[in-house]
């Protein structure tokens, strides 16, 4: 070992052993993840695992879902204007908010425009030197929110003041800036690095404005944070957080029982009991921002008749599954969009479970010993807990009409990649869990014209159906937004292009010691405001 | 000596060869790509996807791929994690020693009940105890490491609270990593009970890791033994009047471990597999739950690069148990 790393390891201590000083009367809250991040710049990835150790304890957003609800807020705008054609949105950027000051960095300036404009000029410009600054940097949410598309440019009018100049109106554009990838970095810090030589380290030591700032992350291990003290927000009730990763959901368990975590999310199934009979802890549950359904594809016969898709509909048995894939943590779901979204259509009948009527709809339609496959999922999701059981129930419910099925599965990069086909042969079983609480999140990736051979795996494109969807995109006031996709939805419910299977409840058991934590219907784990007794 | 050691290493070569071979196919024969993972149900428009396994290389022929990664790591290049951007070399030596501290932890309590167990054995032979350390053993061997780990957390951890669930050390303790084993590290750290702290989360999963090697030490002892107790200069020894300990313990133990010793060498790849598990059960952050999660991402780079830094270590530690044999046994080196 060298003197450089002898020195080195030696500051690190001193510094480390300051921060544990402090920490011996301190608060400390340990989350039991239940993976790694891929690292901490959350523009870069995809998975709620990083963004719950990135974009959520460490950076904040222009503008903030509330929490517990899919509500839009100010975070580090303060308020925003839209322009009357709904192509102009002007933001008016908080004042006197402090980035990070730790070992790594110390800011000399406040948070300013120019922070905003370096955070998605990187992700929109190809020429801007930060877009690529790792290696295979992939700006897979920005790209997929369509926004290199959507944003013509972003102006900065003064140093409190930009806009988002867009090339069409987009009514779910403040949604879509509340999620992860549009996470405020420090353009002072990026600079440093850039003058360092060391760019790679902006995804290794993050440099925020949130209520947490990075302390270390030992690979697979542990991740610390210590409160920020100069977050705009207030000080945090918990002086540090820990995520001590734990990729086990019994070990999950373990640890929370015996006092080696405090909290700890996707328990299994078949522990839910066994945690509610526990009276050291704590166990909530949320109706998960998702849905589960089963996808025909709609340019094949005779899947290209809807009488012949109601009448599967009406031959699956969606308590059965509930019971039994569910495990009663589920609802039988009508619409594409989930009960908690706004616009949410319950004057909607779901398709009764009736065996001799959709038998008799079969014989109707001229469909005379039927054989299909249903593709089963080889991962769990909190939409499709098992997905190969769930197969398994709509086989014997399908034989019941004379429907023979054969069930197939391939690798889960292969699942996708071949569901998206449009000649692809059978019905796919799939889901979604929303991402910005809009639900143009769900019916526009999901069931819209442009989707079709991409996310779209009904492959269906309806005129009435486009129309209202494309009609409710550019449409800026929220009650005309609502009455479209309600419309929207009966379309959809008579057309039938999937079997909507379920929405799941997500359970969230903690020490009964935590006090404050709130549940984020997108899935996401946040821990401002969450407090812990001594 | 030398021109054994040269015709081994020479051997090294084209093993090691046939390694990157394997790990570089064996990734890209699986099904499936990094980015359709990545993109998750919305899917990645095909463009964009062109365009992205062009910036990585990825469109190119595989035999031309493959040149260029070899001539890589003939730089001492494994490439850049798809995931985390960072080298693979250097998310190598961070982790390895959490998995070397694990593997000689199992190892030493293989090796410590292990040997005495198949001498004990082998010396009652037929009888009760004989029997109830060989079924042992077989259950041992035969046992599934999760089901066992987990039985061992519940148990240990749950119902008694004697040792900790998973982890390396108590999350109270917090120092920089200086060597990267945890043991050593929090002594230098000077923290009042890290060490112990250290100690009791090593002690369950060396456990569970050292199940199966101790079963087959146990086994391979008591029959390299009984095969050695049978021998004339055992019988030669006993005849003279020798205490029977230094019969077993100095005659026939020291002709009995040689095969012994090689079957502990071949238990370095043992261990690295088992390691996989119970990495995974205990939370351990060490190559084995790197590599799980790597393939399950197709992280191409992190699975070739940890695949062929865990055969050149199984291979160096096959090199050096030769070389001792060697140095043991003339009529193999000179053969």
């Amino acid at each position: 070992m060298n003197i450089r790393r002898i020195t080195k390891a030696t500051l690190l201590g001193v510094s480390f052993a300051a921060v544990m000083a402090s920490a011996a009367s301190a608060k400390t809250l340990v989350y039991c993840s239940e993976g790694s991040p891929e690292g901490f710049d959350p523009a870069l990835y995809t998975a709620g695992t990083t963004f719950d150790a990135s974009s959520k304890p460490v950076f904040n957003r222009l503008v903030e879902f509330k929490r517990g609800t899919t509500e839009v807020l100010p975070g580090l705008a303060e308020s925003w204007s839209v322009s009357d054609d709904g192509t102009e949105y002007t933001f008016n950027l908080r004042k006197g908010v402090k980035f990070h000051s730790t070992d790594y960095f110390t800011p000399t300036r406040d948070f300013n425009a120019d922070d905003v404009i370096f955070s998605f000029e990187r992700q929109l410009k190809k020429d801007n030197p930060w877009n690529t600054y790792t290696a295979g940097a992939a700006w897979e949410y920005f790209d997929g929110m369509s926004m290199p598309d959507l944003i013509k440019e972003i102006v900065k009018v003064d140093d409190y003041t930009v806009k988002f100049v867009l090339n069409r109106p987009e009514a779910p554009m403040i949604a879509n800036l509340a999620m992860d990838f549009a996470s405020i970095q420090s353009k002072e810090y990026a600079d440093k690095l850039e003058a360092d030589g060391t760019r790679d380290l902006l995804n290794q030591q993050p440099v925020g404005t949130g209520p947490f700032q990075f302390v270390g992350y030992q690979k697979d291990a542990v991740i610390r944070y210590a409160a920020n003290p100069d977050y705009f927000g207030g000080k945090q009730p918990i002086d540090n957080l820990i995520f001590a990763i734990t990729t086990d959901a019994s070990v999950r368990l373990q640890k929370l029982k015996a006092g080696e975590c405090h909290v700890m999310p996707y328990p299994a199934p078949a522990d839910i009991e066994d945690i509610k009979a526990d009276g050291n802890l704590q166990l909530q549950e949320q109706q998960g921002l998702n849905v589960g359904y089963l996808a025909y594809n709609t340019k094949q016969a005779p899947f290209d008749n809807p009488k012949v898709r109601k009448a599967l509909n009406m031959a699956i048995n969606k308590q059965a599954i509930l019971d039994a894939v569910f495990q009663g943590a589920g609802q039988a779901a009508k619409n594409p969009i989930p009960p908690t979204m706004w616009s949410y259509n319950d004057a909607i009948q779901d398709d009764p479970y009736d065996p001799e009527a959709s038998k008799k709809m079969l014989e109707e339609a001229g469909v005379k010993d039927l054989q299909m496959k249903v593709w089963a999922m080889p991962v769990q999701r909190p939409y499709n807990p098992n997905a190969r059981r769930m197969a398994e129930l709509i086989q014997a419910d399908f034989a019941k009409v004379g429907v023979g099925v054969e069930i197939v599965s391939y690798e889960w990069g292969e699942y996708l990649s071949r569901s998206k086909a449009e000649d692809r042969d059978g019905a796919v079983l799939l889901g979604w869990t929303g991402d910005n609480g809009d639900p143009d999140n769900f019916l526009a990736v999901l069931l819209g014209c442009d989707a079709v051979g991409g996310a779209n795996r009904a492959q269906w494109c309806d005129k009435d159906f486009e129309d209202l969807i494309q009609k409710a995109k550019v449409a800026t006031d929220r009650a005309e937004r609502t009455k479209l996709y309600e419309q929207a939805q009966v379309v959809f419910k008579e057309q039938a292009p999937w079997a909507t299977i379920a929405h799941s409840v997500v359970f969230m058991p903690m020490s009964a010691k935590v006090s404050g934590y709130v549940m984020d219907p997108l899935g996401g784990h946040w821990f401002d405001g969450v407090d812990i007794a001594e | 000596m030398l021109r054994f050691l040269v015709g081994r290493i020479g051997l090294l070569i084209p093993t090691f060869l046939g390694v990157t071979l394997v790990a570089f196919s064996f990734i890209r024969l699986l099904p499936g790509d990094p980015l359709d993972l990545l993109a998750g149900e919305r899917g990645i428009d095909p463009a964009r996807k062109a365009e992205l396994l062009h910036q990585m290389g990825f469109d190119r022929p595989l035999w031309h791929q493959y040149l260029m990664y070899l001539g890589d790591i003939l730089q001492g290049d494994l490439g850049t994690s798809f995931v985390s951007k960072k080298p693979v070399l250097e998310e190598f030596f961070t982790l390895f020693p959490a998995t070397v501290e694990l593997s000689l932890c199992a190892i030493f309590i293989a090796v410590a009940i292990g040997i005495p167990a198949g001498i004990f054995a082998a010396v009652k032979r037929g009888s009760f105890f004989d029997q109830t350390i060989m079924g042992t053993a077989l259950v041992g061997y035969s046992m599934p490491i999760f089901w066992w780990g987990l039985l061992l957390i519940i148990f240990f951890s749950g119902i008694l609270q004697w040792t900790p669930v998973s982890g390396r050390i108590s999350l109270i303790y917090f120092f920089p990593q200086v060597t990267g084993f945890m043991l050593i590290d929090s002594l230098l750290s000077g923290q009042e009970g890290a060490f112990k702290s250290a100690v009791s989360h090593l002690i369950l999963p060396s456990v569970v890791l050292a199940t199966i090697p101790l079963a087959v030490i146990a086994r391979q002892t008591r029959s390299a033994m009984l095969e050695v107790l049978g021998e004339d200069y055992v019988r030669t020894a006993r005849a003279k009047g020798l205490a029977p300990f230094r019969v077993i313990g100095l005659h026939a133990l020291r002709n009995a471990l040689i095969p012994v010793i090689t079957t502990i060498g071949l238990q370095v790849g043992v261990l690295l597999a088992g390691a996989i598990l119970t990495e995974t059960i205990f939370s351990w952050p060490g190559i084995g739950k790197w590599l799980v999660d790597s393939i399950s991402r197709r992280d191409y780079f992190v699975v070739q690069g940890a695949l062929l830094m865990i055969a050149g270590v199984v291979m160096l530690v096959n090199l050096i148990v030769d070389v001792l044999y060697g140095l043991i046994n003339p009529r193999i080196r000179h053969n």
